[in-house]
């Protein structure tokens, strides 16, 4: 039974290995890959009830106890798990849809399904690893499928994101390598259970700096300001479905590693201060670079990472709420980001286009689209009843219990961080979901100047002819056949029943966290106290050998 | 303890010499210099583990003048771990030749253009100013 723990590894692992043996057979490497992820969320869910019973459970692979290798689940891990796991299905089903109804596919499927299940494999060991090496190579298994993915086809754009997403990843790895070797120097051991024993027996500098270093590799990884200016780099150009798990879970494993090691390593070490410095800047200047985008993905992906500073900021408070609010906001966070960027898949798929000057009137084409724009969106902006209000909610509740005028400022920091994104949102709700169409515009200018076009009543030639340019600049207009067949295909069946399925469904499940709130929240709160007492060391190292 | 010396100035110096190569523009020579951080930073497990010994297997060895091997399997992971990334790395660089004909990393396009239109302080060509009236229809009014 306590195999368990291997399994969400092993599963996709394997599934990766049997997917790339199937290149020429995409409906088998499909059943394949959708077969062994939905394995991977009944054994996350198992693991989160099991671990909500009886407490952390470890597994020291090949039994080499105590100097091998431990996986271990919490309750935190196995939430972290199962929502991952949700979403990592959801893309993929989004991504068969999108595959099956493409005429020039986006993403060749003979690598992709090896590459998606093999970052899942890396994700679940990252979560699930005990000791610090073997996160590293959770690590470097998504990041690996990850190099894959974001440079899918080797177009100019790709090669070009990629290259800077590559070297930002590789420098973090290295950095990674030297915090371990430090600790390793100093501690003779790289178990985190272990470690959160020894650790302690150090001087204080020498701790600072181990804890430091960590906190800036898992920054990079997490995307924390300054070192976040590679994510919006680096995400846009990717296919949607890449994009969306992307930003749903390889920031969140850096923030899942950051609460690790602050409250296991490092609980007595005091940076909350500067937490709370880097989670304010971190809002605040990813908030202030998405309101000036007027690209889909590039705008979402800046919400994400000024979003990342929220979960900072519960980490930086360093309280029992804090923490708990950071879990529930890490689960809303991953949903939420992914469905936007799902959403965006489907706006472009549906105009074409993910500049908002080459959209408009999508709530006259697409009603049901603008509904699964809207929610997530307000979601994401904190409208009360939904889970991003709960979740701010508890993190504001957790700021004024610490009180210090630093948590209030980041407190207000976060309020119109939120509003911020509200205007975003609203800003590409205005511009692409509302007003007239790219080819009403066209064609109000293709009439003759002074009489304008029904659904245009009072817009001015000049202005229609400067936003037709704008349009067929941005690609609306089609180069050659390839892009000629899949405007066509596009046009015939504007939004494919399975993406749109995929979408509703992960739409469903964002609602469902908002819905089952109050379990939830009150499981992130078990959550967090698990991370304050020793239940994690104690599941590790049974006997006094530590 | 004791630290090597030599090896830990060794490990210095070959960082330091990766972290230059990484400040180029080139994708070739900023690999070059991951290779030297990278093996730079396998040394360091080396000063880690302490001091060199005997094979670590019992019955050849003493127990106490045995290498530590655990430090040593971290460094096997990561120079496999290296070698593949290297291999990718330098296919993007060829792919990237083979696009602009130079495997230079390029700065975000995007981010300059909305830097522009900052600097110019103008909006961008499909900005619309809404006026709702009461009588129910917005009046789409451009600048």
């Amino acid at each position: 039974m306590i195999n368990l723990l291997t399994l969400p590894v092993l599963l996709p692992l394997l599934g990766a290995a049997l997917a790339l043996a199937l290149p020429k057979k995409p409906r088998l490497q499909r059943s394949v890959s959708i077969l062994s992820l939905t394995a991977v969320l009944v054994v996350a869910a198992i693991l989160m009830f099991r671990t909500d019973a009886d407490g952390a459970i470890a597994f020291w692979v090949g039994g080499w106890n105590p100097l091998g290798i431990a996986l271990v689940a919490d309750r935190l891990s196995s939430l972290m798990l199962l929502v991952a796991s949700v979403v990592a299905l959801s893309v993929l089903l989004f991504a068969q849809g999108q595959d099956e109804d493409e005429v020039r596919r986006e993403t060749p499927v003979s690598i992709f399904h090896p590459a998606f299940l093999l970052l899942i494999a890396g994700v679940a060991n990252a979560f699930l690893a005990g000791d610090l090496f073997n996160l590293f190579v959770g690590f470097e298994i998504l990041l690996f499928a990850s190099y894959v993915l974001l440079t899918l086809g080797g177009t100019a754009d790709r090669i070009r994101a990629g290259t800077t997403y590559i070297v930002v990843s590789l420098l973090s790895s290295a950095l990674f390598l030297t915090a371990i070797a430090a600790i390793y120097g100093a501690t003779g051991t790289v178990n985190l259970a272990m470690l959160s024993v020894r650790l302690s027996d150090l001087t204080g500098p020498v701790q600072l700096l181990l804890q430091l270093m960590l906190l800036v590799v898992f920054g990079i990884k997490a995307a924390v300001f300054p070192m976040s200016a590679w994510l919006p780099d680096s995400y846009p150009t990717a296919p949607a479905p890449v994009t969306a798990v992307f930003a749903g879970l390889l920031t969140k494993v850096g923030v899942y590693a950051i609460i690790r090691t602050q409250t296991l390593l490092f609980p007595e070490s005091d940076l909350s201060g500067l937490l709370l410095v880097a989670s304010l800047l971190t809002m605040l200047i990813g908030i202030l670079g998405a309101v000036a985008q007027v690209e889909i993905k590039r705008m979402l992906s800046f919400t994400l990472v000024s979003h990342l500073g929220y979960m900072v900021m519960g980490i930086g408070l360093a309280n029992h709420a804090g923490m708990a609010a950071t879990i529930y906001y890490t689960a809303h966070h991953i949903t939420i980001q992914a469905v936007l960027f799902l959403v965006a898949g489907l706006i472009e798929r549906h105009g074409g286009t993910t500049h908002l000057d080459g959209l408009g009137g999508l709530m006259k084409t697409a009603p049901f689209l603008a509904v699964l724009f809207l929610v997530p969106a307000f979601n994401l902006g904190g409208i009360p009843p939904l889970s991003g209000f709960i979740g701010k909610l508890g993190l504001l509740v957790a700021g004024a219990q610490v009180g210090t005028p630093l948590a209030w400022v980041v407190m207000v920091g976060g309020v119109a961080t939120s509003l911020l994104t509200l205007m975003a949102m609203v800003k590409v709700w205005n511009r692409a979901f509302w007003g007239v169409t790219p080819q009403e515009r066209a064609e109000a200018k293709a009439g003759s100047g002074n009489a304008p076009a029904e659904g245009a009543p009072s817009e001015g030639a000049d202005a229609l002819h400067a936003r037709a340019v704008a349009a067929s600049s941005m690609g609306v207009v089609v180069e050659d056949e390839a892009d000629l067949a899949d405007e066509i295909e596009r046009r015939k069946n504007p939004m494919p029943p399975l993406m749109a399925a995929a979408t509703t469904g992960l739409v469903l499940f964002s609602l469902a966290l908002t819905v089952v709130a109050g379990p939830l929240m009150s499981y992130a709160d078990r959550a967090a106290s698990h991370l304050e007492d020793d239940s994690y060391v104690s599941a590790v190292l049974p006997e006094g050998d530590r | 303890m004791s630290a090597n010396l030599t090896l830990a100035i060794l490990a210095g110096t070959l960082v330091a010499c990766g972290v230059y190569l990484l400040l180029e523009r080139s994708l070739t020579r900023i690999l070059l210099g991951v290779m030297l951080a990278s093996n730079g930073v396998n040394l360091l497990f080396l000063v880690a583990s302490g001091g060199s010994g005997g094979p670590p297997i019992i019955g050849d060895a003493p127990e106490d003048q045995m290498a530590d091997a655990l430090p040593e399997a971290m460094v096997l992971t990561a120079i496999v771990i290296t070698l593949a990334t290297a291999a990718f790395v330098l296919t993007m660089a060829y792919r990237s030749f083979q696009l602009h004909g130079n495997d230079e990393v390029a700065d975000d396009l995007e981010d300059a253009r909305i830097r522009e239109l900052a600097a110019l302080d103008e909006a961008s060509e499909s900005y619309e100013e809404t006026v709702f009236t009461d009588a129910g229809e917005d009046a789409v009014v451009s600048e």
